[in-house]
């Protein structure tokens, strides 16, 4: 009898612990996502701040990456670390005046940068502002959705990271997980941010964007020509935004970006600012631009302007 | 360091003996912050969308919660300035009850930071030297280091006096007093910082405003004593602690002249936005009005502004001050009130509407809500058990033992309803 009691009481001790063993695991399997339970989970977690790496540790975390996103989207991707080219300083400018609202560069952009489709995440949003009260934000409507565009009484305007000289964003990030660099874009490093969202509340144009979930991006659609500090594949819960495609524009070869070269009317207009025989220059010494909320000297590297 | 051991373990001790009322107040927490638990993994495992936060409104109830929560743990000082400063012997018999409510009200703040990061996985980015804090630039970053600062500090001076008292000795004044002193810049750094991390934004003209760091201040000094009222009162009916009458109403003398304060600053807000009347008067408008038909905060505010006006006036006077029945509705009107303001009423309308106009009316989901209503729970649950130990222990009901290594206990019950007591009160009270 006794011995039976015994018995009881180990099978009892044994399903108990196994119940907690279950437990346990189905609490890491929450936290840590249960396909990627391998090396690369670990290195990831301690990997150093981007800047504060050597070359032999960053072509090593690019190699993981690229392993691990090849592996993910069945294609070769690769994971760029080109830096910024020397004496170069991008600027943009866009022709208020040309856009019809048709937001091609909306979805062009998408399709470079590897958003999320499933929620939808959109570094470009388009305004339809009312003619008769000019640059007023507060009336625009970003939701229009006509047979055609554009409409009688309206004029559009895109806006997206205005790359400023005199970032809001960086500043107030606690762990210095996005920052200016010497090309004048703004870049967050993904595997670095905390998700405090900080940056989104400091931005004044809206140019911020947060994996509020794990991004749904299909393997069919992944671009594999990727940066690591732009248009990689994110993880979910950190910020993201416009990086001037620069996965095409710091390359030798350089391209320009995706939302440049769909525009339909040839509004928007980008290059080296400090090249004065650039596009660009040419635009800010020809027509009259101006930037966005240049109250808040944020200093925008990206002008507006009216051709007609 | 054995001593200290022996000091903890008798701690670990008390914690496990209690009345009944006891044991099933501190299970029901338990059960409060195991929801909140779950409310939390599903949040882990789907990610943030599972709340009503978006990339318009990115921060929510949270951040509300944060706020507030930083304004109660700061208001410890209205007890220490008369206790210590002063050296006024009812309120001094007290502070530290004042002391172990910002130790609890820091804990739900560094939770609620938390449970609104994206990765909280990599909260040790933040740790300097091991992770990289963006010290002095970023506010968050100020703001990870003096509520930290704060939490260490009243916790070391509690902590010590609570270890002496336990050997029935008298605190080490020496070192404890200049901590007391710097707890009062300290707790007024916390709100102050906290006030900056939103003022700072250009981006947002609702919290672009200087007067915001002192409209945090004053409202912290009314919610954070409010509440403090509430608790003493139920501690000196449910435990051997005493708590005069004299420190009540001395305390809620001070909370009207910081809602009068806090109600004056408003006014001055409010009168240069609307007759200012420029474009930066949307999110006023939004919260206290509605704008193009979005509405959803305009009854919370309206709440909020007379509960706290008619908490004030209670407060004011000094007759219904010293009555307990509407000092209480006082109080309670004015913890509300202030929650409100404080919390949604702040966050929410620098947000909307957002910079670019988009219009996007936050309220939040019921995930949001289990997992605030755990970590109140935590908090709830952390005082609770702080008293436990300091109750007894300033009573004398709790101390080391004649062999000097074993504790005594007198006090195993702790939360008894006292009948009689509350009785001969209730015909004492001159």
């Amino acid at each position: 009898m006794s011995d039976m009691e015994e018995h009881d009481e180990r099978v009892f001790r044994l399903t108990r612990r196994k119940a907690l063993k279950g437990l346990a695991l189905g609490i890491g399997a929450m936290v840590l996502p249960a396909k990627d339970a391998s090396a690369s989970v670990w290195e990831s977690f301690f990997q150093k701040h981007f800047r504060e790496l050597g070359k032999p540790e960053r072509q090593k975390i690019l190699a993981r990456l690229e392993k691990e996103y090849s592996a993910r989207y069945k294609k070769s991707v690769r994971v760029k670390d080109t830096p910024p080219p020397e004496g170069v300083l991008f600027g943009y400018a866009l022709d208020l005046s040309r856009c019809v609202g048709c937001r091609r560069c909306v979805y062009g952009c998408v399709t470079e940068n590897n958003q999320s489709r499933d929620p939808q995440i959109h570094w470009i949003k388009v305004l339809r502002l009312e003619k008769e009260r000019g640059v007023d934000l507060e009336h625009s409507e970003q939701y229009y959705n006509p047979e055609t565009v554009p409409q009688e009484g309206y004029f559009y305007m895109p806006v997206q990271c205005q790359q400023c000289e005199n970032p809001p964003c960086t500043k107030v990030c606690p762990v210095q997980a996005t920052w200016k660099e010497n090309d004048g874009i703004v870049v967050v490093d993904y595997n670095w941010c905390i998700g405090c969202r900080y940056c989104m509340a400091a931005c004044p144009y809206g140019a911020r964007h947060f994996n509020w979930k794990k991004p749904g991006l299909p393997a069919g659609d992944m671009n594999p020509d990727t940066h690591y500090l732009g248009n990689r594949p994110r993880p979910v819960g950190v910020v993201e935004k416009c990086i001037f495609c620069m996965q095409r524009t710091r390359e030798r070869d350089g391209k320009y970006p995706a939302c440049v070269e769909v525009c339909p009317v040839g509004a928007r207009k980008f290059g080296n600012l400090l090249d004065p025989s650039s596009e660009i220059r040419n635009v800010i010494e020809n027509k009259r631009v101006f930037i966005l909320k240049e109250d808040l000297n944020t200093q925008p590297k990206f002008y507006y302007f009216y051709s007609v | 360091m054995h001593k200290i051991w022996a000091f903890i373990r008798g701690c670990f001790l008390l914690l496990r003996k209690g009345s009944k009322v006891y044991y099933a107040w501190v299970s029901a927490l338990l059960v409060l912050v195991v929801v909140g638990g779950f409310a939390y993994a599903n949040q882990m495992y789907y990610g943030l969308i599972v709340t009503a936060m978006r990339d318009q409104v990115s921060w929510g109830f949270y951040i509300s919660n944060f706020t507030f929560c930083v304004g109660v743990a700061a208001a410890a000082i209205l007890l220490v300035i008369p206790a210590y400063v002063y050296h006024w012997k009812p309120i001094k018999e007290i502070a530290i009850l004042g002391e172990l409510v910002a130790v609890s009200a820091i804990v739900m703040c560094l939770l609620f930071v938390t449970v609104d990061l994206g990765r909280p996985d990599r909260f040790w980015h933040l740790i300097p030297k091991i992770g990289l804090l963006n010290f002095p630039q970023s506010l968050l970053a100020w703001d990870v280091v003096v509520l930290n600062t704060y939490l260490v500090l009243n916790f070391s001076i509690a902590g010590h006096m609570l270890y002496k008292y336990y050997y029935r000795r008298e605190p080490n004044m020496k070192y404890v007093f200049p901590l007391l002193l710097f707890s009062i810049p300290a707790a007024i750094s916390i709100h102050t910082v906290t006030a900056f991390l939103f003022n700072g934004l250009a981006a947002r003209p609702f919290w672009n405003a200087s007067i915001l760091a002192p409209r945090f201040l004053a409202s912290a000094f009314c919610s954070g004593p409010a509440g403090m009222i509430l608790m003493f009162q139920v501690i000196r009916k449910w435990t051997n602690f005493d708590v005069q009458d004299k420190a009540i109403f001395k305390i809620a003398e001070l909370i009207a002249y910081a809602m009068f304060i806090n109600l004056f600053l408003l006014g001055a807000e409010l009168f240069k936005e609307y007759y200012s009347d420029t474009a930066h008067l949307a999110p006023v408008k939004y919260l206290f009005q509605g704008l193009d038909g979005h509405s959803d905060l305009v009854s919370y505010i309206w709440t909020a502004m007379i509960f706290n006006t008619t908490a004030f006036f209670l407060f004011l006077i000094p007759q219904t001050r010293e009555n307990f029945v509407t000092l209480n509705i006082g109080c309670v009107l004015m913890f509300i009130g202030v929650y409100i303001e404080k919390g949604m009423g702040l966050v929410i309308p620098g947000f909307v509407p957002d910079v670019l106009g988009d219009f996007y009316e936050y309220s939040p989901t019921g995930t949001e809500i289990m997992v605030t209503i755990g970590i109140w729970a935590t908090g709830l649950l952390v005082y609770t058990l702080l008293l436990r130990i300091a109750v007894p222990i300033m009573n004398g009901d709790f101390h080391v033992g004649e062999d000097g290594v074993n504790p005594f206990i007198g006090d195993k019950l702790f939360l008894v309803r006292k009948r009689v007591v509350v009785e001969e009160e209730d015909f004492d009270t001159p």
